[in-house]
């Protein structure tokens, strides 16, 4: 019974057995306050342990039907982050002052180590504001009237900044030229619009699709007009920064065996299959699998063309002598991973360009696919036991 | 091959990024430049008109020469590996690359002293790199040059897969394979025939009560007794090694034996009695005769062997060695012998190689002509012909 209201209402079935009065949608009671409220609208109704129909707990229901967290409990939290991030500070032997997340990420890793795979369900220990989900602040004074002007709108925050954007755009408008010139373009391809999720989170409000790409569209207007610093602040505001993927690729530095050769050596994984590759600078291109020649190692095709593809790609096919071992595995994976091996170490050999390009190519990128785990009553990772009718 | 042939995957070409300079990524692959090939110069390269082995020298090498299809059916009766006749019945056409180690087996074989006891060649070399091919250019050159031939074209077929196994009337300890033998004297006849009616037989043999051949009938008689009663084809082999042997020690003839897959002889078998208890291979009388025939005690020719890998039994794939292939005892019983080892070719036989399908239309993908297909064959196969050969057919 009380299955189908959780899942409509997030929780707040709970509010119904505290007694919460459920006439006012915008109202988020806080409890503390209930009974004073109980007390001045005795016209009010104070529900017990009615479960009500999930039609009608849906009308009552507040918009966002988040959880509502008092401002005291979300200060109180804080402190209590902050207190908790000192002693574990303390305890790791670290200066307090200097306590970053990142430190707090490491030693909560430390202290509790957990082996599940979803990271997500692990030992977090983060600031309040990124735990709480963010909530709307009350928008009703005592006498009902709601503080802002578009409140009725039903989505104050998102009609209010698409009031100010184009108040903005026209008041630029006419201060501009008809046809203004744009001297400097301002987004670099470092750069960013926030996605739909990011901007309801910044709203705190739900949004459509067209919503979103109306007010995009608002933004982009206003980048082809002159304007200033404070507009600049303005947009800045919803753009977010692109980390540049090439630059994370970690080049090997080159080595130099006693002949004076040059060769790179590196490692690659594929499922587990562990392989590490020596590439000199010049060969003709011979590749040695543990000491065996390649063609004998993988007699079938596939694999030698997985071998092949990082030089074929770089077209440097018969330029390149290769050494490598591997272990583990199957014959794919060892494939796999050497060829992983074979492009990183291939790197520290060919110009910046050709490593983005090679990147783009998915040769770099490590396969992150493992063999999924066999679940308890299913006979293996997907597939069920069979299925009979009696 | 054909996804590496770069249908989908973006290949880099450094003049390209200049028409987009702010295009990070590849354009798809250029589009072939169209080879202006001209048509004379590939048949130079690859071909050569020289069809009379004898004539092949060091200038030939890389090049292919053509074996005319009649002769082929003399010759050859059963002696082409299967893949390499469905080439020529693809092509219409057999032509055989000269290589090195064939060159040098003919140099040896020509300057053969036929008093001295017969020398023994073993080709070895990995899977593929074209052995049991050199041997067949041998035996074309044997066969030109009016040598008698006996080809055992795989020793591996007399060890596995016999539907029967009599018990030799002629030695009780050992066993017939009357179909095996049968069609290998059928073979031997249609490549012999004109040795035959001119070879004359030393002694008398009996086969039965009512049959028997005499002394100084023609070798030829010996063969169709073989061929007519079955039970007898074991029995008729040995007697022709026997008398082919004494005849080239007399001197009367030259004789070549060439035998495919040696070291079956010498290794294991996959038979068994109707007890199920295994047969040994000095238990078959095909296999008892044949390692008599390959040992040096006679003069008159030469012997030449190849080792495989492909066909044997109980062997791990790597054995290439004649040590690991033929085991202690085969290795004592050919020892001495001259090793010739046959590799994989050389960038000039793999261009020539190449050169050879593309003449014949075999390659007919559109990325085949160019340089980039031919460096990813030669990536893919690691100039093994054998490798090549099977990549080529999907293309």
């Amino acid at each position: 019974m009380a299955a189908p209201c959780v899942s409509c209402c997030r929780g707040l079935s709970y509010r119904l057995f505290l007694g919460l009065r459920v006439n006012f949608a915008q109202r988020q009671g806080y409890w503390q306050t209930l009974p004073v409220d109980a007390q001045t609208a005795p016209e009010s109704q104070i529900l017990r342990l009615i479960h009500t129909t999930v039609v009608t707990t849906k009308k009552n229901v507040s918009a966002s039907g988040r959880d509502s967290y008092t401002e005291d409990f979300i200060k109180k939290q804080i402190e209590e982050f902050n207190i908790g991030k000192r002693h574990l500070a303390n305890m790791m032997g670290e200066d307090p002052e200097t306590f970053t997340q990142e430190d707090i990420d490491r030693a909560i890793a430390y202290l509790f180590p957990s082996g599940l795979f979803e990271k997500r369900a692990r030992p977090i220990m983060k600031h309040p504001e990124q735990i709480f989900p963010k909530q709307r602040a009350i928008q009703r004074g005592e006498d009902g009237r709601p503080f802002h002007f578009l409140f009725y709108t039903g989505r104050q925050s998102y009609y209010s900044l698409m009031h100010d954007t184009y108040g903005k755009l026209l008041q630029l408008e006419k201060h501009n030229d008809p046809f203004p010139q744009k001297t400097e373009s301002m987004n670099p391809i470092g750069s960013r619009w926030l996605i739909k999720e990011e901007l309801e989170e910044m709203l705190v409000e739900k949004l459509s699709d067209q919503d979103y790409m109306q007010f995009i569209w608002l933004l982009e207007k206003l980048l082809t007009l002159q304007y200033g610093p404070a507009e600049e602040e303005f947009i800045q505001r919803f753009r977010r920064s692109v980390t540049i993927q090439s630059q994370k690729q970690l080049i090997e530095p080159l080595q130099y065996d006693e002949q004076g050769m040059a060769f790179s050596t590196s490692e690659g994984r594929r499922k587990s299959a562990r392989a590490e590759a020596v590439v000199y600078e010049r060969g003709s291109g011979k590749i040695r699998v543990n000491g065996i020649d390649y063609l004998q190692y993988f007699p079938i095709t596939q694999d030698r063309e997985q071998l092949m593809f990082p030089f074929h790609y770089l077209d440097r096919l018969g330029k390149h002598d290769v050494i490598c071992t591997v272990s583990g595995g199957g014959r794919s994976a060892q494939a796999g991973a050497i060829r992983l091996a074979m492009a990183k170490a291939l790197c520290s050999f060919i110009t910046e360009d050709e490593v983005e390009w090679m990147r783009q190519a998915g040769l770099l990128t490590s396969d992150p696919r493992v063999r999924e785990r066999k679940k308890p009553g299913q006979e293996g990772a997907r597939r069920k036991f069979t299925w009979k009718k009696r | 091959t054909s996804k590496t042939m770069l249908k989908g995957v973006r290949k880099l070409i450094p003049r390209v990024h200049k028409l987009d300079p702010g295009c990070l990524l590849r354009m798809s692959t250029q589009a072939p430049r169209s080879i202006q090939l001209p048509v004379q110069r590939p048949r130079a390269i690859c071909r050569t008109p020289e069809s009379d082995p004898a004539k092949h020298g060091d200038m030939h090498e890389g090049q292919h020469y053509s074996i005319p299809l009649q002769d082929l059916k003399t010759i050859f009766p059963h002696g082409l590996p299967p893949r390499f006749a469905m080439q020529v019945k693809t092509f219409g056409e057999a032509c055989l690359m000269v290589r090195k180690p064939a060159l040098e087996l003919l140099q040896y074989l020509k300057n053969t002293n036929f008093t001295h006891p017969a020398v023994r060649y073993l080709l070895y070399g990995e899977k593929g790199t074209g052995k049991t091919l050199s041997l067949c250019h041998v035996i074309h050159f044997c066969a030109k040059h009016n040598w008698l031939t006996l080809h055992v074209p795989d020793a591996h077929l007399w060890v596995k897969n016999c539907r029967e196994l009599l018990r030799s009337t002629y030695n009780k300890q050992r066993l017939d394979q009357p179909l095996e033998a049968s069609t290998w004297l059928r073979r031997f006849k249609t490549t012999n025939e004109h040795f035959l009616s001119q070879i004359k037989v030393e002694e008398k043999y009996i086969w039965n009560k009512r049959e028997s051949t005499e002394k100084g009938s023609p070798l030829g008689e010996v063969v169709e007794q073989g061929l007519m009663r079955v039970r007898n084809a074991t029995d008729a082999v040995g007697i022709v090694l026997k008398e082919l042997k004494r005849q080239s020690c007399l001197g009367r003839l030259q004789l070549l034996v060439a035998v495919d897959g040696v070291n079956a002889l010498w290794g294991r078998t996959t038979l068994q009695r109707e007890d199920k208890s295994p047969v040994a291979p000095e238990e078959l009388a095909l296999v008892h005769n044949l390692r008599k025939m390959v040992d040096n005690d006679w003069h008159g020719g030469a012997i030449v062997l190849t080792l495989s890998q492909t066909g044997s039994l109980f062997k791990p794939q790597t054995a290439y060695l004649p040590h690991e292939l033929l085991g202690k005892e085969g290795f004592d019983a050919l020892d001495p012998f001259v090793p010739i080892l046959v590799s994989n070719y050389n960038p000039k036989e793999f261009e020539s190689s190449f050169q050879y399908y593309l003449e014949n239309n075999w390659l007919q993908h559109e990325k085949a002509p160019t340089e980039e297909g031919k460096k990813e064959l030669l990536f893919l196969s690691n100039s093994n012909p054998g490798q090549l050969e099977r990549l080529c057919a999907y293309l």
